[in-house]
């Protein structure tokens, strides 16, 4: 059977292209003049982090319902538009959740609560409890982490990181890696667009195939050139190795204020969700 | 597979943490020793090339598509210790960045695709591919395997990792606090949709990278990453080369050990019951309960009789009669299992190398 050629390519194209533009969100989330952006990028990965790992930790379903409410919150003062969030995360969620936990709404042993008119498969209120809470632990904790990658440029999350005691060297490769995902990106789709521009047919799957995987071959060869090519330019302006991190970050009585109250909501989240 | 928050326990994160925290450390020392100054460049940019390598879409046979990890070709190319940090850093900008896979189970993640893929996929490609040419066309079989093998395994530890959950981590009223489904739910769950789509499409992915680089640029493909083993790839395995494959064997002898933990799994696996199991009135309420509550019927299916006496296995339910202890029965399951794979190995290996020998001999 073959595949749509014109399908095929242009769904590359349009990961490439959705990459490219969260990017692009994300550089205009992080400039406006919200909560998070106004804080210190050490404060704001201190004061979200033990939130995501608290809303994983929690044992009540009211304490990741409150913990949501405070990432809704979070975002509202953040200026993070809601739509962004619901596109990105909520329904993205949703959709993996929804599609592992929905059985469980019908094979959680336990109370009968409501019955398919047609199958007669029965909802349980066990099962009913496990979904909802399966998907509002996962909604929140990824809720928290987009709203502070949203709110922070890259490059100050990964400087920022420093205070989590990550090595110098991850911090720069990561940073690097950063950078280099869109060179690569963009050749990749400049790749495909070539190929999608000299076609006047349909390939059939297989050539479809065995184009997909060479384009794949030669973003590896330039991949490796590519590294060589750096690692000589950073030779010829004297790196030897060793790496280097500013830490210019300045901290103001509004993020030690933000931390004691981000901090006391997660002793409080903590202590009722045991 | 990327596993999101909320899904593991975070006792479970936590360990999975732990056991990815020494492989990262030896993967970045092994490697900085190899690339010393190069070290930052190549894997910046070979962790770019993995995440952008992610959103391929791979045209599969029977017209559908899917993304591959890229752990089979990452592996090939840049070497198992390589590959592992390149893939970790690539899921942790996934995971930052655009939501895909939590942060409380980067680790778990991380350890299921980088790590435990890269190994296994390196495992399978050294392998298969044995002394064979850098042209020939075993390697890309064997690169192909590795990166179905790897995906599909790296399926497998998810599944065992989100199927634990509800053993483990009940509330109060005995609803489960994580991932609701035990192991014989979430295998078969994760495994169909890896043995099939996800799996095909790094079958491909690997296999038609090498092939690509066969044609173009071979040199790629003496994995001049991983280091001084692989200088010696393209030497037979056998007892002189033990220090170059004692690693491997470490590992697979590790997971051997760790075999029993399959005990921990309660009832049976999903359409795997025995033609006993349906004239026992208890296992048959388990059936039900399992397979929407829809009534078995009164006999046993004949077919399903008929055909089970076909086959006795040696080792029924992974412990052979004279085995009282069932651990034991699995490990001992594991050894001879693996004894097989390898043996079958290595003779595919000496009769390849003999073919091999007589075509470049020539003719007199």
């Amino acid at each position: 059977m073959s595949v749509k050629s014109r399908g095929v390519i242009e769904r590359s194209l349009s990961s490439f292209v959705d990459a490219l533009q969260h990017t692009f969100d994300a550089e205009e989330i992080a400039k406006k003049r919200g909560l998070l952006q106004r804080l210190d990028p050490r404060v704001k990965i201190l004061s979200i982090l033990p939130l995501i790992v608290i809303a994983a930790l929690t044992r009540r379903l009211r304490v990741v319902i409150a913990l949501f409410a405070v990432a809704i919150a979070v975002a509202l003062l953040s200026k993070v538009p809601l739509g962004t969030l619901a596109k990105r995360v909520w329904l993205a969620v949703l959709t993996f959740t929804g599609f592992i936990s929905g059985p469980a709404l019908f094979l959680t042993p336990g109370r009968a609560m409501y019955s398919l008119p047609i199958l007669g498969w029965s909802v349980t209120a066990p099962g009913l409890r496990a979904a909802v809470y399966l998907v509002m632990r996962a909604e929140t904790a990824a809720t928290f982490s987009v709203v502070l990658i949203l709110c922070t440029p890259w490059s100050n999350i990964l400087k920022a990181l420093r205070v989590l005691r990550a090595p110098a060297v991850l911090v720069v490769i990561l940073g690097m890696t950063y950078r280099y995902i869109f060179l690569l990106l963009r050749t990749a789709h400049d790749m495909f667009e070539s190929r999608k521009s000299r076609m006047v047919g349909q390939l059939e799957g297989r050539e479809l195939r065995k184009m997909a995987t060479a384009s794949a071959g030669v973003l590896m060869s330039k991949t490796l050139q590519l590294s060589g090519d750096v690692y000589l330019a950073m030779r010829s302006r004297g790196f030897q190795g060793e790496v280097y991190v500013l830490d210019e970050f300045q901290t103001d009585w509004l993020d030690w204020l933000m931390l004691a109250l981000f901090g006391s909501i997660a002793l409080l989240a903590f202590w009722f969700g045991r | 597979m990327h596993i999101p928050d909320g899904y593991l326990s975070p006792s479970t994160c936590a360990v999975l943490y732990g056991v990815a925290v020494p492989f990262w450390y030896a993967a970045f020392a092994r490697v900085k020793r190899l690339l010393n100054t190069r070290l930052i460049p190549l894997l910046a940019v070979a962790s770019a090339f993995c995440f952008v390598l992610m959103m391929f879409n791979i045209p599969l046979p029977g017209g559908t598509t899917g993304h591959a990890v890229g752990v089979g070709a990452a592996t090939v190319v840049l070497g198992p210790w390589a590959s592992m940090l390149c893939l970790s850093i690539a899921l942790l900008i996934q995971a930052l960045f655009f939501g895909d896979g939590g942060i409380t189970t980067l680790g778990a993640n991380c350890f299921n695709m980088a790590i435990v893929g890269s190994l296994v996929a390196h495992m399978v490609y050294r392998l298969g591919a044995g002394r064979s040419a850098l042209s020939s066309s075993r390697r890309v079989m064997a690169a192909a395997l590795a990166g179905y093998a790897a995906i599909n395994v790296s399926a497998f530890l998810a599944a065992c990792e989100l199927g634990i959950q509800p053993l483990f981590f009940k509330d109060a009223g005995g609803a489960p606090l994580y991932a609701p489904y035990s192991l014989h739910i979430a295998i078969p769950a994760m495994m169909i949709g890896h043995l099939t789509v996800a799996g095909l499409a790094e079958f491909f992915v690997s296999g038609g990278v090498v092939a690509y680089l066969q044609r173009t640029n071979s040199s790629l493909l003496q994995q001049a990453l991983s280091g001084k083993a692989e200088e010696h790839a393209s030497q037979p395995l056998s007892r002189t080369n033990w220090g170059l494959t004692r690693p491997l064997w470490i590992r697979l002898a590790l997971l051997m050990l760790l075999t029993p933990l399959g005990i921990l799994a309660a009832g049976s696996a999903w359409g795997e019951w025995s033609v006993r199991d349906f004239s026992n009135p208890e296992m048959r309420e388990k059936i039900a309960a399992v397979s929407g509550n829809i009534a078995l019927p009164a006999r046993q299916p004949q077919g399903l009789a008929r055909l089970s006496s076909l086959w006795s296995a040696p080792f029924p339910q992974y412990a052979p009669p004279f085995v009282r202890r069932p651990a034991f029965g699995y490990v001992m399951s594991a050894t001879f299992g693996s004894g097989l794979i390898v043996s079958f190995f290595l003779l595919a290996g000496w009769i390849f190398a003999r073919r091999e020998n007589g075509l470049s001999k020539g003719p007199p």
